[in-house]
C-alpha cells in the first residue's frame, strides 16, 4: 500500500473542519474520529466525493471499551511481602452471570469502527465513533450509504447493543433466536449464561443455567518496559543475528 | 379463481447443498424466489471475545477452524496484525514459505469449492476428482506442521519450522504393495519442496480434467451462465472481494494491489470476469487455480536456492529452541515467560488484510499493551458475501439458489465466526 501524503490528511480539516478529528496515522492507515451527529453526513461525502471515492464498506464492528488499559496483576510495585498475587478481582472472562463485577469508569464505552476502501486511490481509512450514551448507544445507519453495512450493523448490534438509527431490519443476527444480552460486552460472561440441550424425558430442547466454572488460565498483564519498544527488539534481534554470524 | 398465495418455505440447516448450516427461510411464488432470509449464527463460537481472555499467540489454532476450508490464509491475516502491532518482520524466507503456503491453501480451496458447487448442481465426478488432488495438498500440511487441517503453522515472526527434507512414505499394505505402492511413493522420495514441485508440475493436466467435465458441458452451462448477475457497481456496494468482486469484472486483488508477504516478488495474472454471473465466477476460480501453480513453482525455485532461518532470533516474541534452553539460563526464561504469560503487544490499533481464496479476509486488533488482545474483529469475506444472497436470488428459481449459493463459496466457520 501506498504511503499516505500529508497532502491527504489535510484534506479531512479542508473538506470537513472540525467535524472530523484525524486521530492517528499509523501502519498506512489513516484514522478519523466523528461525533454520532455528523456521521451520516460524514460518510456520504467519503463515499461521493472524488477526492476521497470510498466506495467500499470493507468491515464495521463494535468495540467496547470497558476496561480499556486496565490489568489483573500489578507487576510493577511490590511491599515488603513481595509481589501481589497474579489475579485479583473479575477480570474479563473471569465471572459469571451473577457476579458481574461493577463496570468501572470509561469517558464513551461503546464505538462503532468502520473500515473503508478506495480502490480508485488504492487506500484504507479507519473511522470511529463513540456513541453519545452509554446505557442507549446509538449510532446512525449506514445502510443507504453502503449496502453492505446491512449485516455488520445487525452484528455489531446483537454483540454490543448498538442501536442503528434508520437501519430497515435490525434483527440479531449471529445469537440465538430469544437471546438476551448481548454477548460481546465486556460486562457479558466468557461462560454465556444459558446452555441449551435436548431432555429425552420432556422431549424438547430445554435452556439452562450454565455449569461450567469461568477458567481463564492466563492474567492479563500489561508490561511498559523497555523491551518491548520497537527499536530495541530490533537492536536484539541485530544483536543476534550477528552473534550467529560470528 | 382460486387465490394463489407465496409461501414460506425452510432451506436448511440440514440440506446438502446449504453448505454447512445455513438456514435459508425462502418466501416463493411457485417455483420463483421472492425473498431470501439467511438465517446464520448455528456455528457461532464466539472466536473474537475467545480471543480477548488468551494470550496473543495462543489464539491461532482458533484462525484455522474459522474458514476451515483454507486454514493457512486465515492464520496469515491475524499474524500479520500481530506484528505489525510489534514491529517486527518475519525472514524473508519465512515470507516465501508462507507465500507458497498460501497458494497451496488457495488451491485446496478452490478444490473443495468446484468439487462440492459441481455436485450441488448433479456433477459427482468432479468432486471425486478434486479430492484426489485434495489430498496430496492435506500431505503437504501434514509434513510440514504435523496437522493435515488445523495447522498453526504460522507464528508472529516467522513459520513454525523449516520445509523437512523428507517426506512420509506409504508402507506396503495388504491392499497397496508392488507397483501401486510405488506410484504412490514415486514423488515422495525426496524433500517437501521435491514433492510440491512435482504435484505442481502434474497441476495443469489435472485442471484441464476437471474443465472437460464442466467447462463446455451443456447441463453446467445451462444451470450457470446467466444465473445470479451483479453488477460493478452493485458487486461494490455490497461489499464483495476476492474472486465474487472479480467475477463482475472489477479488477481487484490484495495480492497485486497492496502486496503482502513475497506477492511483489513472483509474476502471476488476475482473471477477471465479463457477465458477473456464477458462470464467470467458475472460470475465475479455475484461472486462479492455474496461477496459483505459476506462483508456487517460482517459490519452489526460491526457496530451494535461498536457505536460512525462518524464524525470527528474537526471543521476546519467538521462544527459543529446546536445544538452546538446556544450557542456556536465558533461554530457559525466556521460555517460562513466553508460555506463562506471553509477550505485550504496545498499544495501538491495526487492520491486517489478506487476500484469501474467498476474499478479502481482515484482522482488526486493538492492542491496550497488554499480553492479550483488547478486541479482535474478522473480516470474514463470506459474511458480505451471503449478505447479498437476498439480492442475488430474488427472480430466480429455487434450483438457481443452489447455484448461487454454490458460487459463494460459503464456509461457515467464517460466516459465524
Amino acid at each position: 500500500m501506498k504511503a499516505i501524503p500529508e497532502a491527504v490528511t489535510e484534506q479531512f480539516s479542508v473538506i470537513f473542519g472540525n467535524r472530523v478529528t484525524v486521530a492517528e496515522v499509523r501502519f498506512g492507515i489513516v484514522t478519523i474520529e466523528v461525533a454520532p451527529e455528523n456521521w451520516l453526513e460524514v460518510c456520504r461525502v467519503l463515499r461521493g466525493n472524488s477526492e476521497f471515492a470510498f466506495e467500499q464498506l470493507t468491515d464495521l464492528c463494535g468495540v467496547d471499551y470497558l476496561g480499556f488499559g486496565q490489568t489483573e496483576w500489578e507487576t510493577s510495585d511490590a511491599t515488603s511481602e513481595g509481589f501481589s498475587r497474579a489475579v485479583e478481582g473479575l477480570g474479563p472472562g473471569r465471572f459469571a452471570w451473577g457476579q458481574r463485577p461493577m463496570p468501572g469508569h470509561v469517558e464513551h464505552r461503546y464505538a462503532v469502527v468502520l473500515h473503508l476502501l478506495s480502490q480508485a486511490h488504492n487506500r484504507r481509512l479507519r473511522v470511529r465513533c463513540f456513541a453519545a450514551d452509554d446505557d442507549m448507544p446509538m449510532v446512525p445507519s449506514l445502510v443507504d450509504v453502503w449496502g453492505s453495512a446491512d449485516w455488520y450493523e445487525r452484528e455489531a448490534f446483537d454483540l454490543f447493543g448498538i442501536i442503528f438509527e434508520g437501519h430497515p431490519d435490525l434483527r440479531r443476527i449471529l445469537t440465538d433466536y430469544g437471546f438476551t444480552g448481548h454477548p460481546f460486552r465486556k460486562d457479558f460472561p466468557l461462560i454465556g449464561n444459558v446452555a441449551v440441550r435436548y431432555d429425552t424425558e420432556k422431549k424438547r430442547v430445554i435452556y439452562e443455567p450454565v455449569e461450567i466454572e469461568p477458567r481463564v488460565l492466563v492474567p492479563r498483564v500489561l508490561r511498559n518496559d523497555a523491551r518491548y519498544k520497537a527499536d530495541d527488539i530490533d537492536r536484539e534481534a541485530q544483536i543476534r543475528a550477528d552473534e550467529q554470524a560470528g | 379463481m382460486a387465490e394463489i398465495r407465496n409461501y414460506t418455505m425452510n432451506f436448511g440447516p440440514q440440506h446438502p447443498a446449504a453448505h454447512g448450516v445455513l438456514r435459508l427461510v425462502l418466501e416463493m411464488d411457485g417455483e420463483t424466489v421472492v425473498r431470501a432470509d439467511p438465517h446464520i449464527g448455528l456455528l457461532h463460537r464466539a472466536t473474537e471475545k475467545l480471543a480477548e481472555s488468551k494470550p496473543f499467540s495462543q489464539s491461532i489454532g482458533y484462525m484455522d477452524r474459522l474458514d476451515y476450508v483454507s486454514m493457512m490464509c486465515n492464520e496469515h491475516a491475524y499474524v500479520r496484525a500481530i506484528e505489525q502491532l510489534l514491529g517486527v518482520e518475519a525472514p524473508v524466507r519465512a515470507q516465501y514459505i508462507r507465500t507458497m503456503f498460501d497458494e497451496l491453501t488457495r488451491f485446496s480451496n478452490h478444490l473443495m469449492w468446484i468439487g462440492s458447487s459441481a455436485l450441488d448442481l448433479g456433477a459427482m465426478t468432479v468432486f471425486l476428482y478434486a479430492f484426489r488432488e485434495r489430498e496430496m495438498v492435506m500431505d503437504m500440511y501434514e509434513a510440514v506442521s504435523g496437522a493435515r487441517l488445523h495447522a498453526s503453522y504460522y507464528r508472529p515472526g516467522g513459520v513454525y519450522r523449516d520445509l523437512p527434507d523428507s517426506m512420509p512414505l506409504y508402507q506396503e499394505s495388504r491392499w497397496t504393495k508392488g507397483r501401486a505402492l510405488k506410484r504412490k511413493n514415486e514423488w515422495r522420495e525426496g524433500s517437501l519442496l521435491d514433492f510440491i514441485e512435482a504435484f505442481t508440475r502434474d497441476v495443469p493436466a489435472r485442471i484441464d480434467e476437471y474443465e472437460t467435465l464442466l467447462t463446455d458441458n451443456r447441463i453446467w452451462k445451462q444451470r450457470t451462465v446467466n444465473i445470479g448477475i451483479v453488477s460493478p457497481q452493485r458487486a461494490m456496494q455490497l461489499g464483495f472481494s476476492g474472486p465474487m468482486l472479480r467475477g463482475s469484472g472489477i479488477e481487484w486483488d490484495l495480492r497485486k494491489k497492496q502486496p503482502y508477504a513475497c506477492y511483489d516478488k513472483v509474476e502471476f495474472d488476475i482473471p477477471v470476469g465479463v457477465n458477473g454471473d456464477c458462470y464467470d465466477r467458475y472460470l475465475i476460480r479455475v484461472e486462479e487455480m492455474r496461477q496459483s501453480a505459476r506462483i508456487i513453482l517460482q517459490c519452489v525455485t526460491w526457496l530451494r536456492a535461498n536457505p536460512g532461518a525462518v524464524m525470527l532470533k528474537n526471543f521476546k516474541v519467538v521462544p527459543p529452541s529446546r536445544e538452546e534452553m538446556k544450557d542456556d539460563m536465558e533461554a530457559l526464561i525466556h521460555h517460562f515467560k513466553l508460555f506463562t504469560e506471553g509477550y505485550c503487544v504496545p498499544p495501538g490499533e491495526t487492520y491486517a488484510a489478506v487476500e484469501a481464496p474467498k476474499g478479502e479476509f481482515g484482522c482488526y486488533l486493538v492492542s491496550d499493551g497488554a499480553n492479550k488482545p483488547f478486541r479482535v474483529h474478522l473480516r470474514a469475506p463470506g459474511f458480505a458475501h451471503l449478505s447479498a444472497l437476498n439480492e442475488m436470488a430474488k427472480g430466480h428459481m429455487l434450483a438457481d439458489t443452489v447455484a448461487i449459493i454454490g458460487s459463494l463459496d460459503l464456509v461457515f466457520g467464517e460466516v459465524d465466526r
